[in-house]
């Protein structure tokens, strides 16, 4: 017994002593100092060597947290005791900070480089003049498939998934709005609807696609579809990439009748501090090389146009991940709605999951 | 001075009680008054009651956590009897308890590496010639895995119990000339009968709202009041709701609690 509770204090006292040993050394680079910028991302959603030419370039060091989830970044924010200069939400979650004042408008002034945004990309629902947010990556929603058990090319839209050749086989992002919302779509509306008799006409849908759904999944569905245990899912193309990179036989397809567009934007939280960085900051990454050079590197659809033409042929001319314009016009941000509605989503959502 | 050092030796246990036992509880009561304006209603009860949506899921998940301590009774059961009667008993009960050091979703992504498409029981099928199974997402493989998990909380009461069985009882339903199965059915059975009970107590309730197995395991195929409660508190901030959830959940436990004691206390007064 004695022995234990040595081993037990002597691993605490080790503990203690690492924790202590990086605290200091996280401090001795400072994020209190006036040469840095904290910024507050996704996990790794920036190319390192990027944050090493910032430093290089202007002399401010950047430190990085990271949040794997927009509600985790959101209360975070909220709750204060932070100082984050920049943070990363996607669309609808810039919608939610705007209305709870947790946001610093742009000065525009400041901002240099902005016109080498794509139009389809800037003043988008969620924040209408882009007065808070700067795009940083785009992509879909979509249909990814694996070609040893559906022909290549055979599967392009939302409808088909409701074939009958496809029993058992598909795979859903366990997420409320976009289930609901392929469904939507295939019908016509819009994936905003708060017409309570297209919501509902969308869930009697989903309930005639229960059949061919395996399973609704969360993370887990890009280990799955890598490993091909099943040969169709649904999901965002963010992940699409991250499976394709594990398995050459998976493709993505955005249906041409329209889908969901998200897109995470750079903002400036309520705590920030240091504003020069800031700028420096922004306007760096607007800089059609370092764009670049970052799409490649997270391998997402950048939405700034000057830096699309200087990635490789082979990136720009794939349809998968840059759809042509056509199919562009056709995408449709979420909105965010009322908590009733989201409830309502979420309700339907859930009787479909309980449909057998 | 006597009384002021038993309030002293009571306080930090009562402290504990109110902090993390009856405050809890409590504040998930009064939640479960309010709706997504937090104003105060009984309409959360009121739509529990009367939709058709979580009647069927209660159902659902009173019919799987009874299958699910059903058959850990069954594999428990059997296990904890021939332990009991082997030499190094105490170290084979071990072994049955090992998995519970291990954390529950490691344990969740080890089944689906045995379950998948490719994983380690179709190649044992394929090699003996058998067609690849689906067995990810299935009613089945939830079953499995959640008695696999359950069955050392099942197994621990109902072994404990059987080792405290005088041997001489045994014995004596030998001389008086019962057969192996009688002695099973009229001996160890009726003796045993509180281990099973404690065991039901421990499984049942957490069974009910399995939340994670269901989705990692049954894909959403299963859907138990554990998967409404984590999108009530998740995604759609309707703490109301969830709460209300939690009041039923808790209910059913002191049910399951009153069904699985009257009896014991009757035999003891």
């Amino acid at each position: 017994m004695k022995k234990f509770a040595m081993v037990f204090i002597a691993i605490l006292a080790i503990c203690a002593g690492l924790a202590y040993g990086s605290n200091q050394l996280t401090k001795s680079t400072g994020d209190s100092g006036n040469k840095v910028l904290n910024l507050y991302n996704w996990g790794d959603y920036i190319d390192p060597n990027l944050l090493t030419k910032f430093q290089k370039e202007t002399g401010y060091h950047v430190n990085v947290d990271t949040f794997d989830s927009n509600e985790a970044m959101y209360t975070k924010v909220q709750q204060g005791g932070t100082n984050y200069d920049l943070t990363v939400p996607s669309d609808y979650m810039v919608q939610k900070m705007k209305a709870d004042h947790l946001l610093v408008p742009l000065d525009k002034s400041k901002l240099t480089g902005l016109n080498n945004y794509g139009a389809s990309f800037m003043n988008k629902s969620f924040d209408p003049g882009n007065k808070y947010s700067i795009p940083y990556f785009w992509g879909t929603l979509g249909i990814i498939y694996n070609d040893q058990d559906v022909k290549t090319g055979s599967l392009e839209h939302w409808n088909q998934l409701w074939s009958k050749k496809y029993r058992n086989d598909i795979m859903l992002i366990d997420s409320a709005r976009d289930i609901m919302g392929f469904s939507l779509i295939s019908m016509g509306h819009s994936v905003n609807t708060t017409n309570s008799r297209e919501m509902i006409a969308a869930k009697d849908k989903l309930n005639r696609l229960s059949p061919n759904v395996k399973a609704v999944v969360a993370d887990e569905i890009k280990m799955y579809m890598a490993e091909g245990e099943a040969p169709v899912a649904v999901d965002w193309s963010g992940e699409a990439t991250e499976m394709m990179s594990q398995n050459a036989h998976l493709h993505y397809v955005v249906p041409t009748e329209g889908s969901n567009m998200w897109f995470d934007n750079l903002v400036i939280p309520k705590t920030a501090k240091h504003y020069k960085a800031i700028y420096a900051f922004l306007n760096f990454m607007s800089k059609p090389e370092n764009a670049a050079q970052n799409a490649r590197y997270i391998g997402y659809s950048t939405p700034n146009t000057a830096a699309f033409k200087l990635l490789p042929k082979k990136v720009r001319e794939d349809k998968q991940f840059y759809p042509p314009q056509k199919v562009i016009d056709k995408l449709q941000v979420y909105r965010n709605l009322s908590a009733q509605k989201v409830q309502q989503y979420n309700d339907l959502y859930l009787e479909f999951k309980m449909n057998k | 001075m006597r009384r002021s050092f038993k309030t002293m030796f009571y306080t930090p246990y009562m402290l504990w009680l109110v902090l993390f036992v009856i405050s809890p509880v409590a504040l998930i009561v009064y939640y479960s008054f309010f709706n997504i304006h937090h104003q105060f209603t009984f309409s959360n009860y009121q739509e529990f009651f009367s939709s058709g949506t979580y009647l069927t899921m209660t159902a659902n998940s009173v019919l799987y956590a009874f299958l699910i301590t059903l058959f850990s009774i069954l594999i428990s059961y059997p296990m904890a009897l021939v332990i009991s009667k082997l030499k190094h008993r105490d170290l084979w009960i071990l072994l049955v308890i090992l998995p519970t050091w291990i954390n529950l979703l490691l344990k969740a992504y080890a089944f689906i590496g045995l379950l998948s498409h490719d994983g380690l029981v179709n190649n044992i099928f394929q090699f003996f010639g058998l067609p690849v199974q689906h067995m990810l997402f299935t009613d089945a493989s939830f079953i499995l895995v959640a008695a696999y998990i359950q069955i050392p909380f099942m197994i621990l009461p109902i072994y404990n119990s059987m080792t405290d069985i005088s041997e001489s009882y045994i014995k004596a339903s030998r001389d008086l000339g019962a057969t192996n199965w009688q002695t099973l059915t009229k001996i160890i059975i009726p003796l045993t009968m509180p281990g099973i009970k404690s065991g039901i107590q421990i499984v049942f309730i957490p069974s009910l709202s399995l939340f994670m197995l269901s989705r990692l395991i049954g894909g959403n195929k299963v859907i138990t009041l554990g998967t409404a409660v984590e999108e009530h508190f998740l995604t759609t901030m309707n703490w109301g709701m969830g709460s209300t959830i939690g009041v039923v959940l808790i209910i059913s436990m002191v049910i399951v609690m009153l069904l699985t004691t009257t009896k014991r206390n009757r035999r003891r007064s």
